[in-house]
């Protein structure tokens, strides 16, 4: 083989393998999602439940907490709910910015055993957008759920964990280089 | 160098440079191998010199000389230098000088790339040397750099360390692809990729693993100096990114890289052997098929640098067997040079010194590693000295001894004379000696809980610990020996023969020593 034809194709091969550690950023998640490990739940709007299983129960549980020192005070009012599977839920969150500043907040979901987190359906979420506070708002948000019905049967709890997030500066940041593409 | 007058005598009209330019504008293999392992020298100094202040500070427990930030940029450092600037440099100086004439070619066939490929090196770790001079410092991320830390927690010169990881990538992507052309396309007539002398064939396979995963590398790094610097979100959860998924990319690079600094120490170790054994190598095609097997499994075990991550069950599982696994490949190696040795007509020259050294510490590390592919046993080591004692046996012990035993077993071609045995043998027992001292009681230490990259220690682990400096100490002063052989030997010495051991074979023997200029112009005719 010429040398240059070789070269071109270890050439080919090096862009491949830089294209390649950027596609494992989506074939993470299409991992994650198709084998519903790392407990990574969909961020998708889902669809109404046709069916509920009322033979058997599932304990849910709530828990948040702040990353890095954001200003948020996110709380369910319940502890935990006892749900059927396939049974719509609607549970309440208090939210609460303790800055007096105007803050931009980003919930982040996750589910523990992480098997369970492909099962659980959200229909409506404070995590699906980030969520505008101005100075020392209180908000109150609805997390309407379902537990899929092919929940598998060794799983008879599961948490849904929020880490909350300050995204402000983020978000400023991009207003700005925003306006100036568009200026 | 004698190497370099006689050449100038022979070849007036090739290169009229001088002084520095003809080092600049060198398109020779042997100039540019020189320079490689001159350079590699040089880091594995400053590298190690890192290493000093890092073993300085641990030689009590509490803060004594530096302080903690830049202790972390010390380790982290430390660590760069010598898997980026001493160790993969060396491999690939020696790739230069010996790939050629071991398959009878008369350059690599693409010398030119080769230039670039060495002269980018010395800007890529002037930047990361640099940083550590300005403010805020150097990267103190650990040479791992895990987002969050380089990302959220990092200062501003993160950038010049990206830089400089990015040039240090580019330069061993050109390396690796030059070796690939050369060895497809130079062989000799007559040399079947069955005859390849096996630091051949092992450096092919070295070369394909580069180019299959520093480009990844490449691309972790611009990851992290996008997140930082220009908003992106690919570690960052709070924008819909994960730290975790860092660690799959980045050791999706590492876990190969391991085996980058091993595989061309292997085929060192396999040259030498035989040759000190009077013996041809036991079993040449099984270690072959070895080392492919270890490169491919390479691809598929790296998370198991991750099993504290909470990975679940399936993937700590998977994780676990697939790196035993690796150790049936390995095993043959190491039982291949045992057997080669087996009823041998031994010899006891430095280089077979070093091997010898390096076929029991290396597996000595060897075993460590399959402890810690344990995963339940993982979750008690990670993290401690007892990691630092594993990959500093299978990277000092492993890679560096397996370069020092091929630096004196071809010096002698490179220069043509012998280097003063009674200082080698010197600079070899010393150095024995106390890289253990340096090395082994890490195990303890490590077992009892002594965390890794930390300026400070509990009370108990204080004697250990005086003991390790010691040992680091005095092996960091034996390196100086190296350099003194390596400089007189380059300055004179009793002539040597075209084949300087006897019990030697390959082409690189038929050449005169020193090696010219120019050798294979014409390709010589193997049978």
């Amino acid at each position: 083989m010429p040398h240059s034809s070789l070269l071109k194709k270890l050439t080919l091969v090096v862009i491949g393998m830089f294209a390649f550690a950027f596609a494992l950023v989506p074939l993470y998640d299409v991992f994650c999602d198709v084998t519903g490990l790392n407990g990574k739940p969909s961020l998708e709007v889902a669809t109404e439940s046709n069916k509920v299983l009322t033979s058997r129960t599932v304990d849910v549980s709530f828990t948040t907490h702040s990353q890095r020192n954001a200003p948020f005070e996110v709380n369910s009012r319940q502890y935990s709910v006892n749900v059927s599977p396939g049974e719509m839920v609607e549970v309440k969150f208090s939210a609460k910015n303790l800055s007096s500043e105007a803050r931009v907040m980003q919930a982040v979901p996750s589910v523990s055993p992480g098997k369970a987190a492909k099962y659980l359906h959200k229909m409506a979420c404070f995590c699906f957008d980030q969520q505008p506070f101005s100075a020392n708002q209180e908000v109150e948000f609805t997390l309407v759920f379902y537990v899929d019905t092919e929940l598998p049967e060794e799983i008879e709890e599961l948490t849904l964990s929020y880490t909350v997030f300050d995204i402000s500066e983020a978000t400023a940041s991009n207003t700005v280089a925003a306006k100036q593409q568009a200026g | 160098m004698s190497t370099v007058a006689q050449s100038e005598q022979n070849h007036h009209d090739h290169h009229a440079a001088k002084g520095f330019k003809r080092w600049l504008y060198t398109t020779n293999h042997k100039d540019i191998g020189s320079l490689y392992l001159i350079f590699s020298l040089t880091m594995f100094l400053i590298g190690g010199a890192m290493a000093m202040v890092i073993r300085a500070e641990l030689f009590q427990p509490g803060l004594q000389l530096v302080d903690p930030h830049f202790f972390n940029q010390m380790t982290t450092v430390h660590g760069l230098i010598m898997v980026f600037g001493a160790v993969m440099p060396a491999f690939t100086g020696l790739a230069n000088w010996m790939v050629p004439m071991m398959i009878g070619a008369p350059d690599m066939a693409l010398p030119r790339m080769n230039n670039w490929s060495f002269w980018i090196l010395p800007f890529a770790f002037a930047i990361l040397l640099m940083s550590l001079f300005m403010e805020g410092g150097g990267p103190a991320f650990g040479w791992t750099f895990y987002a969050p830390l380089s990302t959220t927690y990092s200062n501003d010169n993160t950038a010049l360390f990206v830089f400089a990881v990015h040039i240090m990538g580019i330069s061993s992507i050109m390396g690796a692809i030059n070796v690939i052309v050369t060895i497809v396309n130079l062989r000799a007539p007559g040399m079947t990729w069955m005859k390849l002398p096996l630091f051949v064939w092992t450096w092919l396979i070295t070369a394909f693993l580069l180019i299959a995963v520093m480009p990844v590398l490449a691309g972790a790094v611009t990851m992290v100096l996008t997140d930082k610097y220009f908003g992106t979100s690919f570690f960052d959860a709070a924008g819909g990114g994960d730290p975790v998924m860092f660690q799959h990319i980045f050791w999706f690079f590492g876990h190969p890289e391991v085996y980058i600094m091993i595989l061309p120490a292997f085929g060192i170790i396999s040259t030498i052997i035989p040759t000190f054994s009077r013996k041809k190598l036991f079993g040449y095609a099984s270690m072959v098929y070895a080392t492919s097997s270890i490169a491919l499994l390479s691809f598929i075990v790296w998370a198991h640098h991750m099993f504290t991550t909470g990975m679940p069950l399936a993937g700590e599982l998977f994780f676990m067997y697939a790196t035993m696994l690796i150790s049936v490949p390995t095993g043959v190696k190491v039982f291949n040079w045992v057997a080669t040795m087996w009823r041998g007509s031994i010899s006891f020259e430095v280089p077979m010194l070093f091997s010898i050294a390096f076929i029991v510490l290396f597996t000595l590390g060897g075993f460590s590693g399959l402890m810690l592919a344990i995963t339940p046993a993982d979750f008690q080591y990670h993290d401690t000295y007892f990691v630092v004692a594993h990959f500093h046996y299978v990277l000092v012990t492993g890679a560096i001894f397996s370069i020092m035993a091929g630096a004196y077993y071809w010096l002698p071609k490179w220069t043509g004379h012998m280097y003063n045995e009674r200082l080698a043998k010197l600079h070899f027992w010393l150095s024995l000696v106390s890289v253990n001292v340096l090395f082994f009681p890490m195990h303890f230490v490590g077992l009892a809980g002594m965390p890794r990259r930390i300026p400070d220690y509990a009370l108990q682990f204080a004697d250990f610990n005086a003991l390790i400096s010691i040992g680091g100490f005095a092996f960091g002063l034996s390196q100086l020996l190296f350099v003194a052989v390596v400089y007189k030997c380059a300055k004179g010495g009793a002539a040597v023969p075209d084949k300087v051991w006897d019990g030697a074979e390959g082409l690189e023997w038929e050449v005169p020593s020193p090696a010219p200029y120019h050798t294979f112009s014409t390709p010589p005719e193997v049978k």
